[in-house]
């Protein structure tokens, strides 16, 4: 049907409006709903507590889906069915989340589920996930689900109870950024290496009391995986949350999805997911374009996403102190080459880059490679569906016989809670999204890059890009 | 929540940007299903060495630590992950007020909701507070204004800005749950539509 308004709406204008339970005004926030809430086992626990002290139960278990990813281990149980938990402490958190789901009545996807992955990993795949829902969960990454058009964002523990108890939030209106990303991404440039490109320019607060929907061609021709991953690394430039308008990639990846209606009902819902584009002449507080194809892939080099640089470039120089005592930290000199700094762990996994199309991308560069033998390699898929797609294909066959470990889905050493770790000193060239000083474990160094660069990194032993190994001979080279 | 109006003390500084919320509290304290107590693990890696042992001579670790209720940071603090634990670490240790010149989202919107006042001041007088470590300020919410004796002795008001609503459940020791939950009707009513 046409417009009779001739109000230009933006996507997420679209969505604010369309779930305010109260509007905003001068004195109060607005009320909004919230459509799907997701939980875990980390920041539910106090949530919970709220509806206890307050005598009520949970509003819509129906509209709130619970995993295990944080704090689980990712290797399995022994023979008494003993799983490896890092401390006691960490199993009585996942068995609190057991017990409340069952209390609360809270579908969850736990040990015996094969669906069960790190949240927003799982989400998605679920079709839990869908255009034009609010979506919130206490973490941060909350923002991946935001690449179907949703509004998703992450809150804190206080309000995870809010929304248990009445499936709303008090919230005031963000402002808005439209980031258009124009032109094509070359060959063997990712969706991780466009964030990271992105996170460098406006920088790591950049987009603080944003919501950034992304446009333009490059995003258009990203898929779903990879507008999870750009959508994802969002909250690392400040913003509350990553939008890429519905289209029929979109609608392709969700149809056939376990939550979502078949036949002409999914097609009706397809049609009016499709209408959420942002208006032609829709307002945006802030607008900002980036020719993607002048990003080459990147890698950080300092203790927070937006210190990044292209793989092969020199470490530049500081230019405050920040960054100096971020260097020290790191133990690199402005100048150096980061070609010459030996790596120890590789990790593949965690929300940004554990989906199936990352752990094929990372499995392209061992195929008939080995990682070099001073390396250590962990492969942890995201979810249980992307481990059995991938064990389908012989991924884990091609990782072990490379001499990586593959393990079972979890956030793992992303960040660190389970007992998977980088060692005090180590450097790790990671995939996930933070490479804060501690965030792999205590006195850790972490290397962000995609899936394809810490991969060669592995073989290399040292940092390396995927086109650099894939000149070299198929042997380790020496590290002096 | 316990209400705040008005507090005098002295300051604490730590001047560095981006402080995220690993640094606040790093990932290994989260496995808690409550937040008592927590408050000893603010900071875990930067008051410790690398075997676990207590680094003395950091600021944190200075009895003073614990007698200042204002915390001073650098620019954008409280990025990265939106573990309300990190709110909750600083409250625990005795902060009752968060400063700087930029806080993130969902840090701050954790910091209203259970009590730690976020202030966020202008670059220029941002700056200013961060070179005044130990010495005392006072954080006027009634006012919206922090008040500070600057070398000259001159007495100087800078006024903030803070979310309306925040301010209101601040002042008054308001749980925002309940304003929330009087809403029933309306979210009845949005949920017919549905
Ligand atoms: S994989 Fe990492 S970023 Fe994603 S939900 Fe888990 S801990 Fe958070």
């Amino acid at each position: 049907m046409p417009r009779l308004d001739m109000q230009a709406e933006s996507l997420f204008e679209k969505l604010w409006n369309g779930h305010l339970v109260r509007p905003q005004t001068d004195e109060t926030p607005a009320i909004m709903y919230i459509d799907l809430h997701l939980v875990h086992e980390v920041t539910s626990p106090q949530g919970f507590d709220l509806l206890r002290e307050q005598g009520i139960g949970v509003r819509c278990s129906g509209r709130t889906l619970a995993t295990l990813d944080h704090s689980t281990p990712t290797l399995p149980a022994d023979e008494n069915g003993q799983r490896p938990w890092v401390t006691e402490q960490a199993s009585r958190q996942v068995q609190t989340l057991q017990g409340n789901c069952e209390e609360f009545g809270i579908e969850l996807h736990g040990w015996d589920s094969p669906s069960r992955g790190v949240v927003h990993v799982m989400g998605p795949e679920l079709g839990a996930t869908q255009p034009g829902m609010t979506i919130v969960c206490g973490d941060s990454h909350t923002s991946t689900h935001g690449a179907f058009g949703a509004l998703a964002f992450g809150i804190g523990t206080t309000e995870v109870g809010h929304v248990l108890a009445t499936q709303c939030l008090l919230q005031n209106k963000p402002r808005s950024m439209r980031i258009n990303l124009e032109g094509e991404l070359g060959k063997g440039v990712t969706a991780k290496d466009l964030a990271l490109h992105i996170i460098n320019r406006i920088g790591m607060h950049g987009g603080t009391g944003h919501v950034i929907e992304y446009a333009g061609a490059a995003v258009r021709g990203l898929d779903m995986e990879s507008r999870m991953t750009l959508c994802n690394m969002t909250i690392e430039a400040g913003a509350k949350a990553g939008m890429v308008a519905p289209d029929q990639i979109t609608i392709d990846y969700l149809r056939g999805r376990p939550r979502l209606p078949e036949g002409e009902a999914f097609e009706q819902a397809a049609r009016q997911w499709l209408q959420l584009a942002s208006d032609p002449g829709a307002h945006f507080d802030q607008e900002i374009s980036l020719d993607a194809s002048t990003v080459a892939p990147r890698i950080t080099y300092g203790t927070n996403p937006a210190m990044s640089i292209n793989v092969g470039e020199r470490v530049p120089t500081a230019t405050s102190d920040s960054q100096e005592k971020a260097l020290s930290y790191m133990d690199l000199r402005a100048g150096q080459s980061l070609a010459e700094r030996p790596i120890d762990l590789v990790f593949i996994g965690s929300c940004t880059n554990g989906r199936i199309s990352d752990l094929r991308a990372a499995a392209n560069v061992l195929r008939d490679r080995r990682i070099a033998p001073h390396v250590r390699m962990l492969v942890v898929p995201g979810s249980e569906a992307v481990l059995r797609e991938a064990e389908q294909e012989g991924l884990d066959e091609l990782f072990r016989s490379a001499g990586a470990e593959w393990r079972l889905p979890g956030c793992s050493m992303c960040i660190a809670m389970n007992g998977d770790l980088v060692p005090p000193g180590k450097t790790a060239v990671s995939t996930s999204n933070r490479n804060f000083e501690g965030r792999q474990g205590a006195g850790s160094r972490t290397l962000l890059a995609s899936p394809e660069t810490a991969a060669a990194c592995a073989v290399a032993g040292r940092i390396a890009s995927f086109a650099e190994i894939k000149s070299d001979s198929k042997t380790t080279p020496e590290i002096t | 929540m316990r209400a705040f109006t008005a507090l005098s003390g002295p300051i604490l500084v730590l001047a560095e940007e981006n402080i995220d919320t690993d640094q606040i509290i790093p990932a290994r304290y989260l496995t808690v299903t409550d937040f008592d107590g927590i408050g000893e693990h603010v900071f875990a890696d930067w008051r410790h060495d690398a075997e676990g042992e207590l680094l003395t001579g950091h600021v944190l670790n200075k009895p003073r630590a614990r007698k200042s209720p204002i915390l001073v940071a650098g620019h954008n603090f409280g990025c990265g992950s939106s573990r309300e634990h990190a709110p909750q670490a600083l409250l625990d240790f005795g902060f009752r007020v968060v400063i700087s010149s930029e806080i993130a989202d969902i840090f701050k919107a954790n910091a209203q909701n259970i009590g730690l006042l976020p202030v966020v001041l202008e670059a220029e007088q941002h700056a200013r507070v961060l070179e005044m470590d130990g010495e005392e300020i006072t954080v006027d919410l009634e006012h919206s204004r922090v008040t500070v004796q600057m070398a000259d002795r001159a007495v100087q008001h800078w006024s903030f800005s803070i979310d309306p609503f925040a301010r209101h459940c601040l002042l008054r020791g308001l749980d925002r749950f309940d304003y929330l939950s009087q809403a029933e009707p309306d979210i009845k009513k949005f949920e017919e539509r549905l």
